[in-house]
């Protein structure tokens, strides 16, 4: 059963910044009783809470579903992207992995391409370009074959899965040394490269994408590893070569 | 006071049902390709719903705004479903049929949802697979290559396709990548980290909205021939639920002020398997995909307080309630039924865990019949999310789940158009009403949102552009300054206030009223507290709220307020819907209508009707939409 309920005394070094173009710094902050079965978004909910009844300014920071799907929550938390647990995003981290006594820095995913907005809330607007330049099949509605029509081997739609897992999150980004988009991007163009539907568009869709993912700001990949290390959805970077062979292909044979 | 209205002309095609989707598609009047692009089209949220509506109608050459509240279309809510997407595909040879999807819905929505778009839903829904598929939407396969399906709550075959438990985000992405794809060609302006904060109406007709830009909190006024809402549902009235965080009535409520009546808004989806609620700080409710229910089985102590660990617990003083009540559905009777059975085992003194609100969801017997792997491959990350949560391990212990707020049937009135009481305004999705009656099946909403946003809205949106001749407005007229000046004005309101009660206080107290008098059970005594309560409640919000900052910048506080604002005044209507509906029916469960074995009590002599509000300065007016049932007949559903 449950263990019986604890609570934690916390000391928060939260980002604080009110625009993209002001200066930021660390407030330091005190919370006493976090229940450890609060998740790591509602403790901020009682630390905004407290600010609230204080007359001060609560600190924005982005979040909806709160079950780890959406990838709108973002944060590096003591240093680590989506906090110390693998494979979870921070609204999925419990306050059950933190102790009495801890100080936490709680920080807002940083890279050019990700510009703050204010306080722990980046603008990841880029991710959602690098889409559009061709991160989709291209069917009207209307157009499409019977489903059963393509056969699809479970070990290939099972890959193509585990690439199209990525929740968009950016946190990627923010674990590369480079600020590099490789993984993101590699996750979609290995999504559809792997799918006998994506095969029409393959002679363009890596270059497109990796053309607009460079002129967004984004670094280049050097093989640190530290995107997969910090992927909430556990995304491997084999999709990475996966999509250093389609750019080498849509290069050859591109038509974009 | 509820006799049928001529307002509500539902403008069904007649006839044979299996045909009147394709007599109805060829009287629409159509758009040459040419001419399209001289329309341009709102369409308000990037769910299912919206995020395909606004891809299909660009692909066909209209000039679409679309708007999200969220940093990214790909993050609306239709994000979280988990289990599912249904389609009469009938690919098991197990006799299914676009006639028992049809059949199976209406049954399953307690005959309470209009027939004809019920048929349309289960004959569009071969065609949203293919599309799926054709997107690239890696749905789970057989090992010859084929598409895998299970079964869900509410039926007896299996045709529900699914992506491990992300149906939902599959589907979603799907449908993001259709509309990047309208974006980058041109066709699409997209706007995220918007609100719509009023709908602008000017000679009748919806000719655009007013949105808020999040970031910079400045005012934008949009102008359009038509506005597609496809804003989602009101589940988070109760405040903890299993919606997102930002899933809100406004944009629905801010049409209904506006002329749109609003449907059955008692219609409230309590769904079965969520985890229990763990403490005050809670924010929210984690759903546990119902199909977990095909393989884990819902049990009890047979003796009530027995605190036990579940595992000493032998079988035969377990009770399988469900089994035992339901015998041939067991642990697949549909959502409400399950619902109820566990707040009345947990009400009788049967529930489990700390707080006593909690049933056991078992797998051991799966474990032990397929083995570890396969109940792994099935429901991993459904099991890795209950313990990340409850810091338990369901492979060892079982889950202890407990109802929750999960989906709302009630929504915007429509038409076989889709189209509002509001001439220009059409609601998709979770936002209407037409479909799911009082109760939803599983896997049901997913097949209703891109139903609506792909094959439906782009036939019937014609029936405005093309059907009738309209004033175009631009954003200079009167109605936009009109609208926008409202939208000011009430936010500078919220922060004049200056009081000394937080937003997330309000809404947790509006959350504690309505779960406990307008929840699972219902009573005229209780909703008759529930409405005084949501009405000091309200004079408590205007006089006491404290919302920090300013409207020109970020301000979540800001937003949550205008959102709790809307919700306290809706959640007086819900509670008036749910008052004069004097049955149970589906999701609506009323303790004064129930049998001696404590089943739900239709009464279909005096409530077989669609019951839609009218928004009036002196109070909300109920008119009806008589629903008669031509093939499905009208009887007791039993799951027994």
């Amino acid at each position: 059963m449950a263990a019986s309920p604890t609570t934690l005394r916390l000391t928060l070094h939260v980002w604080r910044q009110a625009g993209p173009e002001r200066p930021g710094g660390f407030e330091v902050h005190h919370l006493a009783e976090v229940s450890v079965d609060m998740s790591f978004l509602e403790m901020l909910d009682i630390l905004n809470e407290q600010l609230l009844s204080q007359g001060r300014d609560p600190f924005c920071f982005d979040h909806d579903c709160r079950e780890g799907i959406c990838g709108m929550c973002s944060l590096v938390i003591n240093g680590q992207v989506h906090g110390p647990e693998a494979e979870i995003t921070t609204c999925q981290l419990h306050m059950r992995h933190f102790a009495d006594g801890d100080t936490i820095v709680i920080e807002p995913f940083r890279a050019r391409a990700l510009p703050v907005v204010r306080d722990l809330v980046v603008d990841r607007s880029a991710l959602d370009r690098i889409i559009a330049a061709g991160g989709y099949i291209s069917t009207d509605a209307g157009s499409a074959p019977e489903a059963n029509a393509l056969p699809v081997s479970t070990a290939v739609a099972d890959e193509a899965m585990d690439a199209a897992a990525c929740i968009g999150c950016a946190g990627c980004v923010a674990a590369c040394p480079n600020a590099s988009a490789m993984l993101f991007t590699a996750a979609k163009v290995s999504h559809l490269a792997l799918l006998p539907q994506g095969a029409p568009e393959r002679d363009r869709r890596a270059l497109a994408m990796v053309e607009r993912m460079d002129d967004e700001g984004f670094g280049g990949c050097t093989n640190e590893r530290e995107c997969q290390a910090a992927c909430p959805k556990a995304v491997s970077v084999a999709h990475i070569a996966r999509l250093n062979r389609e750019f080498l292909r849509s290069s050859v044979l591109g038509r974009s | 006071m509820s006799a049928a209205s001529d307002r509500l002309d539902a403008r069904c095609p007649g006839g044979d049902m299996a045909t009147r989707w394709t007599r109805h598609k060829f009287d629409l009047d159509l758009i040459n390709p040419a001419n399209r692009r001289g329309f341009h089209v709102i369409v308000v949220g990037t769910g299912l719903a919206g995020g395909s509506a606004a891809a299909s109608l660009a692909e066909m050459g209209y000039s679409v705004t679309s708007m999200c509240i969220q940093d990214s279309p790909r993050r609306a809510h239709s994000i979280a479903a988990q289990g599912g997407i249904n389609a009469a595909k009938a690919y098991r040879n197990d006799g299914d049929s676009v006639h028992r999807l049809f059949y199976d819905t209406v049954k399953g929505g307690d005959f309470r949802a209009r027939e004809s778009n019920v048929h349309r839903l289960a004959e569009v829904s071969n065609q949203i697979i293919d599309q799926c598929v054709a997107l690239g939407v890696p749905f789970a396969r057989e090992y010859g290559g084929t598409l895998a399906n299970r079964s869900f709550g509410g039926a007896q075959v299996a045709r529900t396709f699914y992506a491990r438990g992300q149906t939902g985000q599959q589907l979603l992405l799907g449908a993001y990548g259709s509309l990047m794809r309208q974006v980058h060609a041109g066709r699409v302006n997209l706007l995220p980290r918007r609100e719509m904060v009023e709908l602008v109406v000017s000679g009748g007709n919806a000719c655009g909205v007013i949105a808020r830009n999040l970031v910079t909190g400045e005012y934008e006024r949009h102008a359009a021939d038509a506005v597609l809402l496809c804003t989602g549902g009101y589940g988070n009235v109760f405040r903890l639920s299993t919606n997102a965080q930002a899933s809100n009535v406004t944009a629905a409520w801010r049409c209904h002020r506006r002329g749109a009546f609003f449907a059955n808004p008692c219609y409230t989806q309590i769904h079965p398997t969520c985890i229990p609620v763990s403490g005050a700080h809670q924010s929210k409710l984690t759903l546990m995909s119902e199909s977990l229910r095909n393989d884990g089985r819902v049990w009890v102590p047979s003796r009530a307080g027995d605190e036990r660990a579940p595992g000493d617990i032998p079988e035969a003083e377990r009770d399988h309630y469900l089994e035992r009540r339901y015998p041939s559905f067991g642990n697949l009777v549909p959502r409400d039924v399950a619902s109820r059975a566990a707040k009345r085992v947990c009400d009788e003194g049967f529930g489990v865990g700390a707080t006593g609100t909690a049933v056991f969801l078992d797998f051991a017997d799966a474990i032990a019949r397929d083995g570890r792997t396969a109940v792994e491959a099935r429901y991993g990350n459904l099991f890795q999310m209950y313990e990340m949560i409850t810091g338990e391990d369901p492979y060892r212990v079982p889950m202890r789940i407990f109802p929750a707020v999960h989906y709302t049937m009630g929504g915007l009135w429509v038409d076989y158009n889709l189209e509002t009481t509001v001439p220009g305004l059409f609601a998709l999705g979770e936002a209407n009403f037409s479909d799911h009656g009082a109760n939803r099946l599983g896997a049901s909403a997913l097949m209703q949102g891109l139903a609506d946003g792909t094959f439906v809205i782009p036939a019937t949106i014609t029936a405005h552009l093309a059907g009738r001749s309209f004033e175009r407005v631009d954003v200079g007229a009167p109605a936009f300054a009109e609208a926008e000046a409202e939208a000011r004005a009430r936010n500078d309101r919220i922060l004049g206030v200056g009081g000394g009660s937080t937003v997330t206080s309000l809404h947790r107290e509006l959350g504690q009223c309505m779960w406990n008098l307008v929840g699972m059970s219902r009573s005229a005594a209780g909703l008759g507290e529930a409405i005084e309560r949501v009405r000091e409640l309200r004079d408590r919000f205007w006089a006491d709220v404290r919302v920090p900052g300013e409207a020109n910048h970020l301000n979540p506080s800001l937003e949550h307020a205008g959102r709790l604002a809307d919700f306290l005044e809706f959640a007086e209507l819900l509670a008036t819907d749910a008052l004069s509906r004097e049955e149970s029916c589906g999701g609506h469960f009323r303790e004064e209508h129930q049998t001696a074995e404590g089943e739900a009590l239709r009464n279909d002599e005096d409530f077989c009707h669609v019951a839609a509000w009218e928004h009036g300065a002196l109070g909300s007016t109920r008119h009806t939409e008589p629903l008669t049932f031509e093939e499905v007949h009208l009887v007791t559903r039993s799951y027994k």
